[in-house]
This record gives structure tokens, sequence and C-alpha cells, in this order.
């Protein structure tokens, strides 16, 4: 009997370290599926190297030598020893598997709930796979329904909806206020870490331009640089303020850098365009008195993180449904998985050609009314032989396909000329 | 026959909002997907009913509050299917619909007889244009109120950062407002446009062009609200805020004229109690 089985490391069970040690070679995906495909006890195999997982999966009829060979794989990448390494594993198997997989497709294992990236490079390992010829019928199919979960997971629920790091918030409100980011103008004043991890995320989602302001000019020079954006002096922030739409402010200043009439004066100016000021420094950069003014609108760090925390709540809740998604989906990958062997195919094919035969039968009953029951027990015998003789064939060869390795492919190809999968 | 066509797109529209309204709750899109046709569905049974009536009547269907009524919710739902092929947003319908079955419901729930001798003076080919120009830029500065009631939602949430459900259903303020822009542009030329070939059609009817009817006191009113508002967000550069606070006074103020001053004050733009058709 054919199993599913799969190890891995995520970001729970490895420390980073160790992930990185497996996933630091981008050769190593492609030895792996070589590996994968010449080993004997593997049939079909797909294998996931991120910075927060490393995972291979197979198809085996020999679960023990394929945990064994993937452990050894594992252990040659990582450059340690097989048993040192196992601590830090988790295996799967049958069902188990296949749910570990959509869940990982539909980012519910991440690192961060919801993150979109993780799907692209599921897709991408599955590309490899497919390249790498590793991937047969039950992987396509896993991987298939995998996107389809994954789908499902973005569009029913709201898991991938909210933001849970500072800097994303911002720039998720940042998206409510102006639609989209591109060609806005970000200043940042400041140059502390959080606002280059900002600055990233403003770029990342399209932002036009960066501008630095900083007391020190070289600093700001310095980062302008790495954003290929423009340093602008600290004296400058009034004339600034007419253009920016989007302000990060960092600075270790003890009074606000940013004053209620400064803002007020350049509204008016600006045409009242909305003005969005990112305050992640402590104490405040940002006067709270500026939030009251129209069109612009003031988030402190204090602000953010309780966006981000009620995000959090949001996206725990939200995950209880995207766990019913998953269920529902692997009890139907359950379902076609069992019809995928050689006996209930079999059953399937018979079952069909008697409801086919059945189902004529009836339709032309009415013309057969004036037979003799002997005559209508030839026709009987007569309907019935025909059919069997039509599956005769497609049985055989079924039956003798039983222990070759290509039989997969052949009960694939037999469910789907019948048309025997159910929809 | 006419009726029944009525009818049938007053339970399209119905049908549509509600589908539009579980929509807001749900979020599914294939929801706002169908939702969407049958409002196009019932569009289309609601113009073939007013074309139906056009030509019975040998004039625009609008000499009664109930027919009026109608013509209100189609123009509505007609621009409303304009800003949605521009803007494609999906929530739109969902504020947009139920004002346009509000005024189908009302219009169906009134009264009327239907008018059978219709006179002379309606036959004029000014009054088609009059009225379809004003209650096209009214159909826009409906779209606007609900522009501008989507973005007091919203804004009220960013401003006081406290975030309820509506707020990741609602799209960003810069696309609330730029509908809402949109929609005032378009609409201010088609109201100014309908008050002039109205006073065009008064001067060919009853001799003068402007009678200080109170109708068109208040509809003077109205156009100076949106035309401060207009002035304001081209110059001064309003936006957000302000302009949506003055949109939604503005469209009050329509509103008022339309149903309140037509029904009680007016003199020949009245409907003369609800039975409507035949005045002076």
């Amino acid at each position: 009997m054919i199993q599913i089985v799969s190890i891995g490391m995520n970001h729970r069970t490895a420390p980073v370290e160790l992930r990185e040690c497996l996933a630091r070679e981008l050769g190593n995906v492609q030895r792996a599926l070589d590996a994968m495909r010449e080993s004997p006890a593997v049939r079909e195999g797909f294998y996931l190297s991120t910075c927060n997982r490393v995972e291979a999966l197979c198809t085996t009829e020999a679960p023990e030598e394929a945990h064994g060979m993937i452990l050894s794989l594992f252990s040659q990448f990582g450059g340690m020893d097989a048993d040192a390494l196992s601590g830090s594993l988790y295996t799967l198997e049958g069902m188990e598997s296949v749910r570990h997989m959509f869940k990982v497709a539909a980012s519910l294992d991440s690192m961060i709930v919801g993150e979109p990236q993780i799907l692209g490079q599921v897709k991408e390992a599955y590309l490899q796979a497919t390249q790498k010829r590793t991937s047969g019928v039950i992987l396509n199919r896993l991987m298939h329904r995998a996107f389809h979960v994954a789908k499902r997971v973005r569009t029913e629920t709201g898991v991938s909806d909210a933001a849970v790091s500072i800097s994303y918030a911002a720039v998720e409100l940042a998206k409510k206020i102006f639609h989209e980011l591109t060609g806005r103008i970000a200043l940042l004043i400041g140059a502390g870490e959080m606002a280059e991890l900002a600055a990233r995320h403003l770029i990342h989602q399209g932002a036009g331009e960066i501008r630095v302001a900083n007391r020190t000019f070289d600093r700001a020079v310095q980062l302008a640089e790495a954003f290929r954006g423009t340093p602008v002096y600290f004296e400058e922030i009034d004339a600034q303020l007419l253009e920016a739409d989007i302000v990060v402010t960092s600075t270790a200043s003890a009074d606000p850098v940013i004053t209620y009439d400064q803002v007020k004066r350049s509204l008016r100016k600006r045409k009242n365009r909305p003005l969005f000021f990112i305050d992640i420094a402590v104490p405040r950069d940002v006067e709270p008195r500026v939030n009251d003014l129209g069109n612009v609108y003031v988030y402190d760090i204090d602000d953010l993180k309780s966006v981000v925390e009620i995000n959090r709540a949001q996206r725990a809740e939200e995950a209880i449904k995207a766990e019913r998604i998953v269920e529902e989906e692997v009890l139907r990958f359950e379902r076609w998985l069992k019809t995928l062997g050689v006996v209930p195919t079999i059953v399937s094919l018979k079952q069909k050609v008697e409801n086919i035969r059945l189902a004529e039968m009836r339709r032309s009953l009415s013309a057969l009314d004036g037979l003799t029951p002997e005559q209508m027990q030839a026709v009987e015998v007569l309907t019935a032989s025909i059919a069997e003789k039509i599956i005769h064939d497609p049985i055989l060869t079924l039956k003798r396909k039983a222990d070759r390795p290509s039989r997969d492919q052949v009960l694939d190809m037999a469910r789907q000329l019948f048309d025997l999968d159910e929809t | 026959m006419p009726t029944i066509l009525f009818r049938v797109a007053l339970f399209l529209i119905l049908l549509a909002t509600g589908g539009m309204i579980v929509f807001i709750i749900k979020q599914q899109k294939s929801v706002f997907t169908w939702s969407y046709r049958i409002f196009l569905t019932g569009f289309v049974f609601h113009t073939v009913f007013l074309v139906q009536q056009y030509v019975a009547l040998g004039t625009a269907p609008v000499l009664s509050l109930k027919s009026s009524l109608g013509f209100f919710a189609w123009t509505i739902s007609g621009v409303y299917l304009l800003f949605q092929q521009r803007f494609r947003l999906m929530v739109l319908g969902s504020f947009i619909a139920p004002l346009a079955a509000v005024l189908m419901l009302a219009s169906v729930s009134l009264p009327g007889i239907p008018a059978t001798v219709v006179h002379p003076l309606f036959k004029s080919v000014w009054l088609p244009i009059h009225v379809l120009t004003v209650f096209a830029g009214d159909g826009m500065f409906a779209l606007a109120f609900a522009a501008s009631v989507m973005y007091l939602l919203q804004e009220r949430q960013i401003k006081r950062k406290r975030f309820g459900t509506l707020y990741s259903r609602l799209p960003s303020l810069e696309t609330l407002d730029a509908i809402s822009h949109r929609a005032l542009i378009w609409g201010f030329p088609l109201l100014t446009v309908g008050m002039v070939t109205g006073a065009i059609y008064a001067q060919q009817a009853l001799g003068s062009y402007w009678r200080w009817d109170p109708k068109e006191v208040w509809s003077l009113i109205t156009w100076l609200g949106y035309a401060v508002l207009l002035h304001e967000r081209l110059t001064v550069g309003w936006r957000g805020r302000k302009a949506a606070v003055l949109s939604i006074v503005c469209f009050s103020l329509l509103l008022f004229t339309f149903i309140a001053i037509s029904l009680w004050a007016s003199d020949y733009h009245s409907f003369k109690s609800l039975e409507g058709g035949l005045t002076s």
C-alpha cells in the first residue's frame, strides 16, 4: 500500500542556525530531488526549502527506508549526525502529512500566519519537482489541492488580512488612506532601525521616493543611498512637509520635532492632500494634537501596537475557519486516494458499466414489450455480456499493472477515461 | 404589462440589494458577482418599463411623485453601473443598491392613477431633456452622497484608531474621495443644464423663464450648495471630511427639494397630492 511521508523542520522545531545550515546552498533542492528520484524506496518526491522551513515529502511503499534516505539527505546537507538532527525534525505520515502540506501552502504553519510569500515558494518547489520528474499522480493531485486550499483560505477567511508587525501595520494603514503607494513621497525624519524597516516596507509596496532628514547629515546620506533616496537637511523639514505624503519619525529628540502649527501652516499649500505621520519615536516626535487636523493622520508606536494586537486576535479567530477548510479538503483528498487502488477502480468501472446497461434497458423497455419472458431473458444476457466484454481488456490491463511502478499512471488514466472520479 | 415590468425590476433590484448586503457581511466574491448580474437585469427591466411609459405617454414618465421616485431610482442605478465600470469597487453596490431599492419601494407603495390624458404642455421636447439631465445629475449626487457616507465611516475609524468590521470592507479614503469628486464634476454640469433647459421649457410653456416657484427656489439653493462645494474642491483644495460633509448636506437638501417641496409647496412643479398627472 502506498504511503505519503513527510519529514521536515520549521521555525518551531529547529533553531534558525540549523535551518540556515540546511537551506544555505541553493543547489540543495536540485540535489535532494535527484537523490529522491534515484532512491528505489521513493516513488514521488517534493522538496521545499525556505528560510523558515525545510521539508521533504514523498510517496513510498517502504516508509522506513524512505525515511532513512531523507534523514541521511538532511544530515549530509547540514553536515551533522543524523541522530543529532532527528531531535529537530518532525515526521508525518498519511493524512497527517497531507494536512500539513495544505497548512503550509495556506500559510497556516508560517511564523507570521497568513504571510503571502509561502504559497509562491511552494509553487516554485513544485515546479522544480515537475521539472525533475519526481512528481507523479499522487503528488500532482496533492499539490494542486494544496494550491486550492490556499486560495480558499485566502478568499474565505481573513487570515491573511491582518497585519501583525508594526511596520507592516503602518503600511497597511497607509494603503487605507492613499489606496496605493505608487508615486507617494515618504519622508524619514531620524534614521533609526525601525525607520529603515518601515522604509523598506514602503518601498516594497511601491512608494515612489524616499527622503531622509537627520540631525547628522552623514547618516541621512547613508540611509538615503540605501534606498536610492534623497538626503535633506533637518532644517528643510518645513519645506518637505509640503511635498511628503507619509512621514516616518524616529528621532531621539526629547521635544516634538513636528508641531501642530507647523503642520497646520502647510495644509493649505498642500491643498489638503492627506498626510500620514508614523511616529515610532519614544518620546513622541509628533505633537498628538496634529491628529486633530483635517486630512492628517498620526499614529504613534502605541497606536500601531494596539492595531497589531487586535489583528493578532482576529487572526486567531479566522484561523479556526481556515482549519475547517483544511479538514474538509483533507477528507476529500483521502476519499480520492482510496479510490486510487486496482480493486476500487475495477469495482467502480464495473458499477459504471452496469449502471449504463440498466439505464439503457429501462429506456428500451416499451419497445421490448412484445417479447416473451424467454426472449426478454436473452436480451438481458446479451446486453450484460456485451458490457462485460467491453471492459474485459481494460480490467485485465489494470490487474496486470497492479505491481508495476507505472500502476498509478494507468489507474489515473483509467479513472479519467471512464470518468470514475466524483467531482 | 407595464406594472409587471416594474414589479419584475423591483423584485430583481431587491434581490440584488439583499445579495450585496450579504456580500458586505460575508465578503464572498461570487455573491457580489451574482448580485451585480441580477442588479443589471433589474436595471434592464426598469429601462424597458420606462421606454414603454415614454411611448405610451408621449413624454417623460415623471408626472407624479410615484413615477418620479421610480425614475430617480433608475438614474441612480444607471450612474452606479457607470461608476462600477470605472472603479470596480464591489462594496459600492452595498451602499447604492439599498438607496435605489428604497426609492423603488416608495414608488410602488404610493397610490397612483395612471395618467390617461396628458396635458399638451407636457408634450414639449424640452421636458424630457430637462427631466433627464436633472435626474442624471441627481443620480450622480446620490453616488457622491453614498461615497461621502462611506468616507466619513472610514475616516472616523482611522482618525479614532478604532477599527470595526467595516474597516477592512471599505476602500481607502483616497478612492472614496475620488469617487465623490468625479460624481460631483459630472453631476454639477448635468444639474446646470437641467435647470437651464427647465427655464427654456418654462418660457415656452408658461411664458416666463423663472417664476420663483418654491421648487425653483429650493433647487437654486441646492445648486448653489453644490456650486460652493465644487468651487472649494477645485480652487481651495477642499477634500476629505469637509467635502464629504457638505456633499451629504447638499444631498439632503436635494431630497428635501425633491420630495417635500414637490408635494406640499409647489405650483406647477407640484405633483398635487399623490394622484399625479395633470396640473395647471
